[in-house]
């Protein structure tokens, strides 16, 4: 049978970087059960033999007070791997040796990889890796991730160790004569009672209740209720004497001692230094400039810049060749497929709506490669230790800008991507609140609704305008933040402690593998779904058609244009010639007014179209008829959707989102419209539901489908508040002749 | 040798952790950190809006919240 080899160690240990060394191009990532934790496996060859490897999320420690964490101790409980192996950073051994302990309290088969050698030397950190094995009582196997130094070495030792049958009993340490009294007295009742045993050691389930570890407690209630509370009552008994003595509890004094251990074990001569340890690393010289009071701020403004400039500049052009290809796929529809409703649903449903989602491919790509650079150096870490102060006051954390920006905090971006930026929040509060309101940014799609809008009613002031509508979306969205992390997503700040690591080159192997990993994903699920959705809105735009008789009353008045029109023309016509006659053109121009009108009959008839006109009872009061209710229904699908939709409402053919001076002026001589109403609509365009793309990712990032539902609901919600608040007062005070 | 409020620390300043005042969730991060009695700890640095503070112990750098820091008290150095 395959062997599994977990790796754990603590964050920014190099754990990733190993295990992509150790499986290649073999790995699969997929989710823990039941959690948006990622889980990677891989496997490793070794000697002929196969290892399935797994990379346990990184942590500090084991408590049952971050998911990471419970994640990890229960794959090594239930999953019991044959090996772990531990990678402890050298140049920080100290606090990474503190989850060694952990590990060996848990009574796991251990050995550690001691990584980061080349950073300890140059630091001039010199570890006796003997005295350490030693001391641990495991083997201790130097390597340098990065270049594969030591990997083999590393390789033979846990599969020695998986061959070997007697594994080392889990680690005691002493906390004190207090504890240690209640520590035995619990295990000794714990090993007669066999109360959750096979699973974990009886000492360890005794430390943990004196850590009032909730997981564990709730597993103990549920397994035996009447052991449990005797168990608790001994560790209340502890806490409240410790309190009384020594104004302390148990699980600070467990933490204390644990350090003090390997504070002992470091005594004994494992480490030693070479020359001046107080001199600055060349990490804290960048970081005197990089977070630097006045030139910090000054830095971040232009790597954000850098970032989004990178993204949306240079994904442009592959964002173009994707286009092309499914514009190519639906010529290809249309000129081999039979008219009639297939064609329409392939063309409009599948090829527009799959199109539409794997346009986004290679701006995701390009973003998750910017963050992947920023986050592998180090630098993402030091904008949320500069920018935590401003967000903390909404209910976010520092690392929340980075997917506000993305997804349009500047101008034009994507919220698809932005949501997805929110995986480097490690806070699951915060990181929720962001999740639902990096929405209201303005991404690339609404920018076209606001151009049109603003090119009829405020083509005087279009700049400030534009900038105004910025303004707005981010007050909203912090606003909004802050609401939602005072009722909903209550609770306190998730603590700021955090670590800054030392700035590292990243290696090019390892940001592509990142990027790729995360694309991947996305095409994957969003791909599935969204292709049903996309079918879903054509058909509401499509059924029913318009009955019998309307169609042939179209069809009646386009003959008797031609019957009206000279013999000539309508040859002409005929022969599909690229130059027309001013004649010819003329009789095309009254034929295709025709096809719009009857573009707006059966839009206006279909599920869609009903839908718009009987909810215009109540966006009556926000200033919408049904035209705007449908192409807002649209917006649903992209954005964009919204401005062709309008365009096919108002009788347009074939309206370009990037060319609209026509509807444009269209809708700036229609007396139903005026610029309250297009505050009104603008207003709206911020803030309602996201397109379904953005939906899909918040429901998987979420992991829930709660919080996608949610997202629709609130933000129209929200969104229909404003532009009734802003349309009625507007109404009220005769601003704008409303 | 004064013991004072980490808060109260300057930039560059260094000292020893004498206590921590705090229990639950927050108390246990910032343990499990290694900012425990005995660990020593020199203010590296504050963000350009004063908070969070950037400290350097045992090799690495870690940031705190003021409010954080707060619970924490250092007999500093000098
Ligand atoms: N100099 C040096 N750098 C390394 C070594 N191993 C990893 N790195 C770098 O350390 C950084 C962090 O490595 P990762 O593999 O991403 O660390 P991780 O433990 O997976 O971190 P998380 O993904 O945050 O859990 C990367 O920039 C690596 O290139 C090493 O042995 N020497």
């Amino acid at each position: 049978m395959e062997k599994t080899v977990a790796l754990a160690g603590n964050p920014n240990s190099g754990k990733t970087t190993l295990f992509n060394e150790l499986t290649g191009a073999r790995q699969h990532v997929g989710n823990y059960p039941g959690v948006t934790v990622e889980k990677k496996e891989g496997v490793c060859l070794e000697n002929g033999a196969r290892l399935k490897v797994v990379d346990l999320p990184g942590t500090y420690s084991l408590t049952a007070y971050s998911l990471e964490e419970v994640v990890a101790r229960d794959f090594l409980v239930r999953e019991k791997p044959a090996t772990v192996i531990n990678i402890v950073d050298a140049s920080n051994l100290e606090r990474n040796l503190y989850l060694t302990v952990q590990f060996m309290e848990l009574g796991v088969p251990l050995c550690i990889a001691l990584n980061m050698m080349d950073v300890a030397e140059n630091r001039g950190i010199d570890i006796d890796v003997e005295k350490l094995s030693h001391l641990m009582g495991m083997p201790v196997l130097p390597i340098v991730a990065r270049n594969g130094r030591g990997k083999r070495e590393l390789v033979a030792a846990a599969s020695g160790l998986i061959r070997t049958p007697e594994k080392s009993p889990p680690l005691v340490i002493s906390y004190g004569a207090d504890i240690d009294l209640a520590l035995a007295e619990m295990e000794g009742k714990i090993t007669g009672a066999g109360f959750l045993a096979g699973a974990y050691p009886a000492r360890w389930v005794a430390l943990k209740y004196l850590e009032k570890d909730k997981q564990i407690r709730e597993l103990g209630h549920a397994s035996d209720a009447a052991f449990a509370a005797e168990l608790e009552e001994v560790a209340e008994r502890l806490a409240h004497h410790l309190e009384t003595t020594l104004q302390t509890d148990p699980e600070a004094m467990i933490v204390d001692h644990r350090y003090g251990y390997i504070r002992s074990l470091m005594q004994q001569g494992v480490v030693s230094y070479r020359g001046d340890q107080s001199r600055l690393h060349v990490s804290d010289k960048i970081d005197k400039v990089v977070t630097n009071r006045f030139l910090g701020p000054l830095i971040m403004a232009g790597v954000v810049f850098g970032l989004y400039h990178f993204t949306f500049t240079y994904s442009e052009v592959p964002v173009g060749w994707v286009e092309d290809f499914f514009g190519w796929l639906g010529a290809l529809a249309e000129a081999h497929l039979p008219d009639g409703l297939f064609k329409s649903m392939m063309i409009s449903g599948v090829i527009d709506g799959v199109g539409g989602v794997l346009g986004f491919v290679p701006l995701i790509l390009f973003m998750f490669f910017g963050i992947a650079l920023l986050e592998d150096s180090g630098y993402l870490a030091r904008v949320a230790f500069m920018l935590d102060r401003v967000f903390r006051v909404f209910g976010l954390h520092g690392s929340s800008v980075m997917p506000f920006i993305i997804s349009g905090g500047i101008a034009g971006g994507c919220a698809v991507p932005g949501v997805m930026a929110a995986r480097t929040l490690k806070s699951p509060k915060e990181r929720l609140a962001t999740l639902l309101t990096v929405p209201f940014m303005n991404c690339g799609a609404k920018l076209p609704v606001f151009a049109l809008l603003v090119a009829a009613f405020f083509g005087d002031h279009r700049a400030s305008v534009m900038f105004l509508i910025t303004v707005i979306s981010w007050i909203g969205a912090l606003l909004a933040a802050r609401l939602l992390r005072s009722t909903l997503i209550r609770g306190a700040a998730t603590p700021f402690v955090m670590e800054l690591p030392p700035y590292r080159l990243p290696t090019f192997r390892g940001l592509l593998i990142h990027t790729w990993e995360r694309t991947w994903q996305y095409i994957k699920k969003a791909g599935t779904v969204i292709l049903g959705i996309s079918i879903l809105l054509w058909a509401m735009m499509t059924f029913p058609g318009l009955p019998e008789e309307r169609l042939a009353g179209f069809e009646r008045q386009r003959q008797e244009i031609l019957a009206s029109a000279p013999a000539s023309s309508v040859a002409e016509l005929a022969t599909e010639a690229e130059e027309l006659s001013a004649e010819t053109q003329a009789l095309r121009d009254r034929l295709l007014e025709v096809d719009a009108a009857a573009a707006e009959a059966a839009l206006r008839n279909s599920l869609a179209g009903r839908i718009g006109t009987s909810l215009e009872g109540v966006s009556r009061l926000a200033g919408f008829d049904w035209r705007t209710n449908i192409a807002l229904l649209g917006g649903f699908a992209a954005k964009e959707v919204v401005v062709s939709t309008l365009g096919t409402a108002y009788s347009m053919s074939e309206v370009d989102p990037e060319e609209t001076a026509a509807l444009s002026a269209r809708l700036a001589a229609n007396p139903a419209w005026d610029p309250l109403v297009a505050w009104s609509l603008i207003l709206f365009t911020i803030f309602y539901a996201p397109c379904f793309v953005t939906v899909v990712c918040i429901a998987r990032e979420s992991g829930s489908w709660k919080w996608g539902a949610f997202s629709m609901i609130f933000n129209t919600a929200l969104a229909f508040a404003l532009s009734v608040t802003v349309y009625q007062l507007g109404s009220l005070s005769g601003y704008w002749g409303g | 040798m004064a013991i004072i409020n980490m808060r109260k620390m300057a930039v560059d300043q260094a000292g020893t952790i004498v206590d921590i005042k705090v229990g639950g969730e927050l108390g246990r991060r910032i343990r499990d950190m290694g900012l425990v009695p005995g660990t020593r700890v020199k203010v590296q640095g504050r963000a350009p809006l004063n908070d969070p503070v950037a400290l350097r112990l045992m090799g690495f750098t870690l940031t705190l919240r003021n409010n954080e820091a707060d619970h924490i008290d250092v007999e500093v150095e000098g």
